[in-house]
């Protein structure tokens, strides 16, 4: 639930859709953009799109990547055999794409490595580079606001000092005589009114879809006509129970690079199957400090603990679980990070945090049976990666979940220290790791 | 804590204990606030969806504050109907007003200026429109997580226009120590009062994390005299109020000595407080956090639990809001693990300044406690009204027996399993599950002409429903029809146990002139066997281990049928007896006969046989088949 990132190819599509109902008949977009994923059969395509063969095309990769062009990951002027042959040839392997180039275009940071499994082809417009433009719609505390720069194009520099602004207050919409008057003053009088007009139409659709921010750079503005070549959107989550039939069939992709290992991939179905949250990220799976922690703001605040003491490099990963989840789902989420944990030692041994805030209504003790039935299993491994665990915890019968874990300690041999609500929650955070830094 | 078993809590109330109404409630004017203020002592809202938890908990946290009045009003119910609800005050009970209409609710209770909003994220938005305008709501909890971020925003626009305030959406609320507790705001009585929210400290406090506010309000009141007010605004990117509102009017309560303030990364919201110091809007002392340092750890981007944590630049880091709130004046820790020591520090300053007087503990009412923790803890018993010892839906998974529903399958142990699992407490042996199967599939139906599956028709064809017209056709079953199941297995293991030759038998019921039951066919006979009785014999000879009534019953047979040839072992008297003879071979002998007793086999024809009526309801409900009358000419009138 929250402002998500969506594909070039899926923006564009909803433009092309439904710009004509939002316009009167007045703006349209041609709808020639074709998603290309790893199951797209290429050779299929002509058939249902006979100007794949009779125009000259774009590719581009479509997972949320910025910079293509400085990439060289944009296939501009190409024939459909080419563009095949371009997609097969990126897909294949994976590779390091950059955020930050210099002025000679030498890449200043170190990348994302990852690999190119989604295109968008189109096609591909012949212009005068003079006429880009850019344009973004970005959602605010109270609104909106429209962003307009009679410059675009990947060199348009900064925007946010430049662009001119239109603020949109929630639950109004912006006349075409406004904008004209508030962004187009150094765009070319002929082309004022058109633009004028393409713009408060995507305005109304913008918001009617619930898009939370729309940036099309460039935008290719002549005297007849308004062409959106690079779009990038994100789109208000919450909202799919309003916008989504108009969103059409549409996913919400992860960031180029960020695949799931496999067991991240586990507790996101695990997460997916029950109401309550199971999250994990790992980190470094070679850390020492592994958490687990109750609670979305609490797994937020044990973390920048780690941080805020200098263990940063430590730190293995992040999750939480809450929403109250049963006995197996927290022995099945214990006993994924236990198994990471367990994989290379550490000449300091290993910490585990089991951290939590005060619960609401959470039976701490029914929860922490899970995970020490994972703990039990892991017995053996944990006394040979040397791994202390420390406990905070509290809430609805939160005595009895501690006297269980110090119980524990006992049993397996391990050591166990257990904290209620009266150590301050992150206090074991700094004990654990005491005279180490 | 102290504590008194409330035996009225089991649900069931004890004589004397019988409902009243709410204390008087007179419709008054909403009282004039204080500046700032919200809530106060006689602060009354409405519930919004139907919350019987949030409810109770806020009836117990006003009883733990010493408030006369609920500070529940009444609840909306929007697809329920007009009535009312029964919840506990203390140890008494009170009747709560449910209405379908939040409009007819603020008619009939003008006094009520707070809304809790508990409607889904679909409906949320819609149903807080509607409380903005009415004129007496001023202030809107929205609970849901997941209203679209347009729609919050319209709500916040409108509630600005209106003077008006929202807490969240996504949000548990917010609590005035002592005063007034949004919903499920604090978690556990006994929490509240560990947390000392019962009664007013000198702390105000805002986050935007809910989840996080017990340990916030715990924490405050281990380093100080306890909260004054706490506001959690929610985990949206565009919360219906913000950090600085909520510090704000805290600023403007006289008793609010202190502010304490927990934010996150992402959004701007932190940067409003950082100008509200800078230009001296705040000038109480504010310790303030802002977590989520550790995403500069992070590779990639994470999306935290909550939709507004998420960095968009480098302003919106954490490090970065910490630092500006520095800059400006905030008391901020080097880390959330300081944060504690921080607020007691500036606490004891205030205290050694002469800003605050510590007050003493008031005494903490005996607050009853919840039946259902009682029960856990081991506090108090009751003899329970009701027993069970073959099935269980209380765990993650239904049970047959011990037995979870997953196995059942898994072990494919069909109808017969479960059967074997539900009556006998015990999983039979294959050949026995494959028997009571068996047993169904031959008892499934007769035809319509017999007397269960006439009625049924009867019944159907007058237009009643699909149980009326089972029912009519199952209560035909009995000594006459369908009973000769029960009657022969009775009747002859009677015999049998007795030590009674067949042909002794034959002659004892002959003498007392009782047909023997299970014998005797209206058009099947020795020369026309029944396929179905062959069937049955032929499978409980091969396969139990004891067929001795079954054997016995064929002895019998040979002497009746001498007699006539159609009084033969009928299916009926075949599968009540094989059935005691499967029986006797699986459990002892005594538990078998217990199980006849009670009728067991009356149940498994009763069973059977319903899949044929219904067959027949079905049947002639299809084929759309009117009212039955019987014709004149056969029956024979004959009142002279």
């Amino acid at each position: 639930m929250a402002q998500k990132p969506i594909r070039e190819a899926d923006g564009m599509r909803m433009i092309a859709r439904w710009l004509g109902e939002y316009s009167g008949g007045q703006h349209t977009v041609p709808d020639k953009f074709i998603s290309v994923t790893p199951e797209t059969e290429l050779d299929a395509l002509p058939a249902r799109h006979e100007w794949l063969l009779e125009q000259k095309l774009v590719v581009k990769p479509d997972q949320l990547i910025k910079r293509r062009g400085k990439n060289d990951l944009v296939l501009v002027d190409a024939s459909f055999e080419q563009a095949k042959r371009w997609i097969a040839d990126k897909a294949k392997a994976p590779l390091t794409i950059y955020g930050q180039f210099d002025e000679q275009g030498k890449p200043l940071d170190e990348g994302t490595f990852g690999r190119l499994t989604h295109f968008l082809i189109e096609p591909c417009c012949t212009h005068d580079p003079a006429d880009e433009r850019y344009l973004a719609m970005v959602a605010t505390s109270d609104g909106d606001e429209i962003l307009f720069l009679h410059e675009g194009g990947v060199d348009v520099g900064d925007v946010e000092a430049r662009a001119l602004r239109l603020p949109v207050p929630i639950g109004t919409l912006p006349t075409a005589e406004q904008i004209e008057a508030e962004l187009l003053t150094r765009v070319p009088a002929d082309r004022r009114a058109h633009l004028a007009g393409f713009i408060e139409s995507l305005f109304k659709l913008y918001a009617d879809l619930n898009f939370t921010f729309l940036e099309i750079n460039p935008i290719v503005v002549t005297k007849d006509a308004v062409i959106p070549l690079d779009l990038a959107a994100k789109l208000d989550s919450a909202a799919t129970f309003e916008s989504g039939k108009r969103w059409g069939d549409i996913d919400f992709p992860t960031p180029f690079g960020q695949v799931a290992s496999k067991e991240e991939a586990f507790i996101e179905n695990l997460d997916a199957k029950t109401g309550a949250s199971l999250k994990l990220t790992v980190l470094n799976p070679e850390g020492r400090i592994w958490t687990m922690v109750a609670g979305g703001g609490a797994s937020v605040i044990f973390a920048d603990t780690i941080t805020d003491l200098g263990f940063m490099e430590d730190l293995a990963n992040y999750g939480e679980y809450s929403g109250d989840p049963n006995e197996e789902f927290t022995y099945l989420y214990a006993r994924t990070i236990l198994d990471l944990m367990t994989r290379t030692k550490h000449p300091k041994g290993k910490v585990l945090l089991i951290g939590g805030g005060i619960a609401n209504f959470t039976d701490v003790a029914n929860t922490f049976k899970g995970i020490i039935r994972a703990l039990r299993e892991y017995k053996i491994a944990l006394q040979d990666h040397r791994v202390r665990i420390y406990v905070r915890r509290g809430g609805p019968n939160y005595r009895e979940g501690l006297r269980m874990m110090r119980e524990l300690g006992k049993e397996l041999n391990v050591p166990i220290e257990v904290y209620g609500p009266e150590t301050h929650m992150t206090r074991i955070v700094s004990m654990a790791l005491k005279g180490e830094n | 804590m102290s504590v008194t078993q409330d035996p009225a809590r089991k649900g069931v109330p004890e004589p004397g204990t019988a409902p009243v109404s709410a204390p008087a409630l007179e419709p008054s004017p909403i009282s004039e606030k204080a500046p700032g203020e919200l809530f106060d002592k006689t602060t009354q809202a409405f519930i919004y969806n139907n919350q019987v938890n949030a409810t109770q908990r806020m009836l117990d946290f006003d009883y733990a504050s010493g408030r006369d009045m609920p500070s529940v009003a009444a609840i909306i119910n929007p697809t329920g109907s007009d009535g009312l609800s029964k919840f506990f005050f203390g140890t008494k009970e009170i009747l709560i007003p449910v209405y379908r209409s939040l409009q007819k609710a603020a008619d009939e209770h003008p006094n009520v200026d707070v809304m809790i909003n508990f409607a889904s994220f679909r409906s949320a938005a819609a149903s807080t429109d509607e409380a903005l305008d009415i004129p007496q709501i001023r202030t809107v909890a929205v609970i849901a997580e997941g209203v679209p971020e347009r729609r919050t925003k319209m709500l916040t626009a409108k509630a600005k226009r209106l003077g008006k305030v929202i807490i969240g959406p996504a949000t548990v609320g917010g609590i005035k120590a002592g005063c007034f507790k949004i919903g499920n705001t604090g978690g556990t009585l006994e929490n509240i009062v560990e947390s000392k929210l019962h009664r007013p400290g000198s702390v105000g406090f805002v986050s935007k994390s809910g989840g996080l506010s017990n340990e916030q309000y715990f924490t405050i009141a281990m380093n100080t005299d306890g909260l004054f007010e706490g506001i959690a605004i929610g985990g949206d990117a565009y919360p219906g109020s913000t950090l600085l509102e909520h510090l704000l009017r805290f600023e403007q309560i006289p008793e609010v000595k202190m502010l304490v303030c927990l934010g996150e990364l992402g959004g701007s919201g932190e940067y409003d407080v950082v100008r509200a110091l800078e230009d001296g809007r705040i000038s109480k002392p504010l310790v303030m956090w802002v977590t989520g340092t550790c995403s500069k750890a992070f590779k990639t981007e994470v999306q935290f639990g909550h939709a507004g944590a998420k960095v968009g630049s480098e302003a919106e880091t954490a490090d970065a809001k910490n630092a500006a709130l520095r800059r400006a004046g905030a008391i901020v820790p080097q880390s959330y693990d300081d944060y504690g020591d921080l607020i007691k520090k500036t606490y004891q300053q205030l205290v050694d300044q002469g800003v605050i007087d510590p007050k003493p503990e008031p005494d903490v009412p005996v607050i009853p406690m919840d039946y259902a923790k009682a029960v856990k803890e081991g506090a108090i018993r009751k003899p329970a009204s009701f027993i069970t010892t073959i099935s269980d839906d209380r765990g993650e998974e239904l049970t047959y027996g011990t037995m979870p529903i997953s196995e059942v399958f898994e072990r494919d142990l069909g109808v017969g399993g479960v059967l074997s699992l539900l009556w006998f407490k015990r999983l039979l042996p294959q050949y026995a599950l494959k028997f009571i199967e068996m047993t169904i599939m031959v008892t499934a139906d007769h035809g319509p002409a017999v007397s269960g599956a006439h009625n049924t028709i009867v019944a159907t064809r007058a237009g009643k429903d699909l149980v009326s017209s089972v029912v009519s056709g199952m209560l035909t079953i009995g000594p006459r029809f369908g009973g000769a199941v029960d009657g022969a297995a009775q009747m002859f293991s009677d015999a049998f146990d007795r030590g009674l030759t067949p042909q002794q038998f034959v002659d004892e019921m002959k003498r007392k002139g009782v047909n023997i039951q299970g014998i005797g066919h209206r058009v099947k006979s020795i020369n026309n066997p029944d396929m179905r009785v062959k069937i049955i014999s032929a499978y409980a000879l091969e396969h139990f281990t004891k067929s001795d009534l079954l054997r016995y019953a064929l002895e019998v047979e040979q002497i009746t049928t001498s007699k006539r040839n159609n009084l033969i072992l009928n299916v009926d008297g075949c599968i009540g007896i094989a059935f005691a003879d499967m029986l006797r071979s699986e459990m002892p002998k005594d538990e078998a006969d217990m199980y006849i007793k009670l009728g067991a086999l009356n149940g498994l024809f009763v069973l059977g046989r319903s899949i044929g009526l219904m067959a027949h309801h079905l049947d002639q409900k299809r084929l759309k088949q009117g009212l039955y009358r019987h014709p004149w000419d056969d029956i024979a009138y004959m009142l002279n």
